[in-house]
C-alpha cells in the first residue's frame, strides 16, 4: 500500500500524516498540489491545515488544484481517500463528500482531546466480518479547527444515516464545534471517501497518549485492499 | 469591463455564530431594538462576461448548501 499525502500551500499536518501513514500501512509520500499525476498512489491523505490561508472558505480553492483532480479520479474508481479537518472540507468542497463544515457554534477555535464513536466500521463495507480491524467502539483522538461544524440538511442527514454514511459521531457530551447530530466524519455513499474534522495522524503513539488514529488508516488502508 | 458587486449570506435557517454575536453585542452598547443580524462577505470584481458571474458564484464564490447570492451589476 502506498498512500500519497497531499501538500496544499498553507498545510501543516501532511508529515504527521505521512508518518502514520507509515506505520498502519506501508508506504507514503507527498504529493504537491501542482501534479496532475500522483506517481502510482493506491490511495491520498487530503490533510490538515490551511490550504491557500483558507480564503472565501475553508478549502473553497484547493479544490480547484490540478491534484484534486486525480483525487477525483481515484476516488471514482474506488480508491482509498481520507480528508483530515482541512482536507475534510476540502473534499466537501469539491462534492466527494456530502454537507459542509461552517464556523464552530462558538466562534471559538478549539483545540482538545476528544472521544469519538464509532458508527458502524469503516471495514464493514468491504470485509464482512470487519477484516483485522479493532471492533472496539470508541476512539480517542485530538480536535482542533475554528470551522468544523457539519451542516447538511434535515433530509440529507436522514439519507447519510440510513445509508450508513455517518462514520464518526462525538460522544454525547463532547461536540466541540456544534455539528449537526454530533457528526464528527462521513464517508460517500461508495464507502471509499473518508472525512473527519479530528486528526487521527496525531494519535499514532503512545508518546502522545493515544494510538487510537491508527485504526483509522489501517480502516482506509482495507479499503484498497 | 463591467464592474459588479456579489453579496454572499448565510442561507435562511442555517445558525449564524457571527451575526448573533453582533445582535447580543449591540445593546450593551445602547443600540436596542435591532435584530435579525446576519453577517456575509462582499465581493467586488471586474468582468468581461458579466453573463458568467452566477456561474461563477455556484463554483466558488459562494457554496450554495450554505450560502445565498445576489450579483448587482454597477
Amino acid at each position: 500500500m502506498i498512500w500519497g499525502v497531499l501538500q496544499f500551500p498553507g498545510s501543516c499536518d501532511e508529515r504527521d500524516a505521512v508518518h502514520a501513514c507509515r506505520l498502519a500501512s506501508g508506504e507514503a509520500r507527498l504529493v504537491w498540489h501542482e501534479d496532475r499525476d500522483l506517481g502510482g498512489v493506491d490511495g491520498v491523505v487530503v490533510p490538515g491545515g490551511f490550504s491557500y490561508g483558507d480564503y472565501l472558505r475553508a478549502g473553497a480553492i484547493a479544490r480547484f488544484s490540478p491534484a484534486m483532480e486525480a483525487v477525483a479520479e481515484l476516488a471514482a474508481a474506488g480508491g482509498p481517500v481520507l480528508g483530515i479537518c482541512n482536507g475534510f472540507q476540502v473534499l466537501c468542497e469539491a462534492g466527494l463528500l456530502p454537507g459542509a463544515l461552517l464556523l464552530n457554534e462558538s466562534m471559538r477555535f478549539v483545540c482538545r482531546q476528544v472521544e469519538l464513536v464509532e458508527a458502524g466500521s469503516i471495514v464493514d463495507l468491504t470485509t464482512p466480518g470487519g477484516g483485522q480491524v479493532n471492533q472496539s467502539t470508541s476512539l480517542s483522538i485530538p480536535a482542533k479547527h475554528g470551522e468544523g461544524r457539519y451542516y447538511a440538511p434535515e433530509e440529507e442527514l436522514d439519507r447519510l444515516e440510513a445509508n450508513g454514511q455517518v462514520a464518526y459521531r462525538y460522544a454525547p457530551g463532547q461536540n466541540p464545534n456544534g455539528s449537526a447530530r454530533d457528526i464528527a466524519g462521513v464517508r460517500s455513499e461508495a464507502g471509499n471517501v473518508l472525512g473527519l474534522m479530528p486528526h487521527p495522524e496525531h494519535a499514532v503513539d503512545p508518546l502522545t497518549g493515544s494510538t487510537d488514529g491508527l485504526r483509522v488508516f489501517e480502516a482506509m488502508a482495507a479499503v484498497a485492499a | 469591463m463591467a464592474k459588479a458587486r456579489v453579496l454572499i449570506r448565510p442561507k435562511e435557517g442555517i445558525l449564524d455564530p457571527q451575526g448573533k454575536a453582533v445582535e447580543r453585542a449591540l445593546p450593551a452598547l445602547g443600540f436596542e431594538g435591532i435584530g435579525h443580524v446576519h453577517v456575509g462577505r462582499m465581493v467586488e470584481l471586474e468582468a468581461e462576461d458579466p453573463e458568467r458571474l452566477a456561474e461563477l458564484c455556484e463554483k466558488l464564490l459562494a457554496n450554495p448548501l450554505i450560502e445565498d447570492y445576489e450579483i448587482q451589476t454597477l
